[in-house]
């Protein structure tokens, strides 16, 4: 029902939708899409400027920086989507916990979001990869772990307002647990406002995953991230600029995909909660 | 005496604010029997339906019970463990409220809700579980109750969703059932049928009755004695009979005088509708001595200096005012 009214009227967000389909669509058939393999160095070709054998060009090592940026879209989807869960996972649970027990609970779980949210998120990120070290698994954790605050307070506030709905008085008036009604009757209604936070997000994470990998604290190389290839291009940024030009504008055609997918479910489902 | 359900004994309810403390039930005491319909009158901010909650423990937040005892089946609520305390909710003692628009999960289908309780307190499988929903869906009179069940709330109309939840309250056959203005929410037409639905209901499955509401014609119809509350008390009870015909707190007097009827209200002079003086006082500040004597026509120097003693009409009917001491 969802799906058809926005294809009815949201053209901008069905764009958006378009983008992201057809970036999961390459990450999953990358190894059919890709000209070359990502790793494979072939000095002869170093600095190859773009051309019908190497789309994109190549870089200083040879490798086709088309290949790198199809199998780039693997990591960054990856990364992001598998972080934006955990974010939503946890957030979900302490926003619920300090939105329906409130008081001490609230005050407690709400006052560490708070000290999470304090500092800038790209900070954070470098602060936990330079303990955990780099490492594919743990940018999903840093990540998820710096979005928590955004799931959560979303979740608390609808979480505020759905208590005192009568439904959710009947249901305690029928008896029910604490855990029955808030998961068959508060997070439901939550979906809506959950589903346009993690579209957001993902977007965000996208872009934090590609700086913390420009900064050297990402996915380790010679993985073909997208935050990578714009690292390495940017030694060459003045005599080989499509090095950098080519990741750049798939980081922000898949941010910008997610962005107007969001922005278009939050107009089709907000009003709906009222 | 044994054949007393439920008996409130000086129940104080108590809102705690940040301009002081509301008392919104003020000392409330008296009884239902087994089977019995109760109706439970007053203006909006007579604690009617804050009474109703304090049965079930369910005052929202900043409200306290300070005192008193609500003794269901000789057994005291107050004194429950929470764990206790929710086997009761929904299984003997349980609620409708007054918007059945929002009385319904917009997330969940019919069925969902309905067969939730009997799962949560009757630990019986789903499909026996549906079975029964269904079989009470057709006693409230819903038409195909075997494909309304996989409806979603916003599929049905007001009545039909208050027929959903009368079904969802009994469901469970409970000994007493809190209705909370549970038409004031429909249409004049549809209002008479759900009663009639909720009183063959409970009259059949011998489920006493708290009928809660503003709506005297209600009253007089189903219910078998009467409770007139205002400002936090019940200023008078007693048989629906005597009531009506005998209405002895100047209170209940004007309630009765303010009920319209047809063709009476643009009259001059003796047809002009009936209108009480003044608004229910403060819950912060009540007025010392009896509570209704700035509004009450006939008040005497002792009434605003002393509460009024409660005084027995005639067998069964009491009311709370000094001209009857």
């Amino acid at each position: 029902m969802v799906w058809t009214k926005l294809l009815r009227t949201n053209k901008i967000g069905l764009i958006g939708l378009a983008v992201i389909l057809i970036n999961i669509l390459v990450a999953l058939m990358a190894p059919w899409v890709a000209t070359h393999d990502p790793l494979k160095i072939n000095i002869s070709k170093q600095f190859a400027p773009p051309s019908k054998e190497y789309l994109f060009g190549a870089d200083e090592y040879g490798r086709d920086i088309f290949s790198r940026v199809i199998y780039g879209t693997r990591y960054s989807l990856y990364i992001s989507v598998l972080s934006v869960l955990i974010s939503c996972i946890f957030g979900v649970i302490f926003g619920a916990i300090a939105g329906y027990y409130g008081e001490w609970a609230d005050e407690i779980i709400m006052r560490f979001m708070d000290a999470v949210m304090s500092l800038p998120g790209i900070l954070l990120c470098i602060g936990i990869m330079a303990v955990l070290g780099p490492n594919l698994h743990n940018v999903v954790i840093a990540l998820g772990f710096v979005y928590i605050p955004r799931f959560a307070r979303i979740v608390r506030g609808s979480v505020l307002s759905l208590r005192q709905k009568e439904f959710v008085e009947a249901s305690i008036a029928m008896g029910n647990s604490d855990l029955i009604i808030l998961l068959r009757h508060i997070l439901p209604n939550c979906t809506a406002p959950l589903i346009v936070t993690a579209s957001t997000t993902l977007a965000y994470v996208i872009l934090a995953e590609a700086s913390l990998s420009f900064l050297g604290l990402g996915t380790p190389p010679p993985a073909p991230s997208w935050g990578n290839i714009l690292s390495e291009a940017r030694d060459f940024m003045l005599q080989n600029p499509w090095m950098a030009v080519f990741p750049g504008v798939a980081i922000s055609l898949l941010v910008l995909g997610f962005n107007l997918f969001g922005d278009a479910l939050r107009d089709l489902l907000d009003p709906r909660l009222r | 005496m044994n054949d007393i359900l439920l008996n409130l004994i000086n129940l104080e309810t108590v809102f705690q604010t940040r301009n002081g403390v509301a008392k919104a039930v003020n000392g409330v005491s008296f009884h239902i029997r087994k089977g019995e319909i109760v109706g439970v009158v007053g203006e909006s901010g007579s604690g009617k339906s804050v009474t109703a909650l304090s049965i079930l423990r369910l005052v929202p937040a900043p409200g306290r019970v300070i005192s008193g005892k609500i003794l269901f089946h000789e057994e005291d609520l107050l004194q429950l463990p929470m764990a206790k305390m929710r086997q009761i909710r929904g299984d003997r003692i349980s609620m409708i409220f007054q918007e059945p628009m929002t009385s319904l999960n917009p997330a969940l289908i019919i069925e969902d809700q309905l067969i939730e309780a009997l799962v949560t307190h009757r630990k019986i499988s789903r499909s026996e579980a549906r079975n029964r929903a269904i079989e009470m869906l057709r006693l409230v009179e819903i038409s195909t109750p075997e494909k309304r069940i996989k409806d979603y709330p916003h599929h049905l109309s007001g009545g039909m969703r208050q027929r959903v939840m009368i079904a969802e309250a009994l469901l469970l056959n409970p000994d007493l059932l809190l209705a909370d203005e549970p038409t004031t929410a429909l249409d004049v037409t549809i209002q008479a049928q759900i009663l009639d639905v909720m009183y063959k209901l409970t009259q059949e499955m011998g489920t006493a009755v708290m009928l809660i509401t503003h709506n005297l014609g209600l009253v007089a119809e189903s219910a078998k004695r009467v409770e007139v509350m205002y400002a936090g008390k019940v200023v008078e009870e007693g048989p629906v009979a005597d009531i009506f015909g005998n209405p002895s707190h100047p209170y209940t007097k004007g309630l009765l005088k303010s009920i319209p009827v047809p063709g009476q209200i643009n009259g001059e002079g003796d047809q002009k509708l009936y209108e009480m003086k003044g608004i229910i006082p403060s819950l912060f500040k009540l007025p010392t001595g009896c509570t209704f004597h700035p509004r009450c026509p006939e008040m005497k120097s002792i009434c605003n200096q002393e509460h009024p003693p409660l005084c027995t009409v005639s067998p069964g009917h009491q009311v709370l005012c000094w001209h009857h001491s």
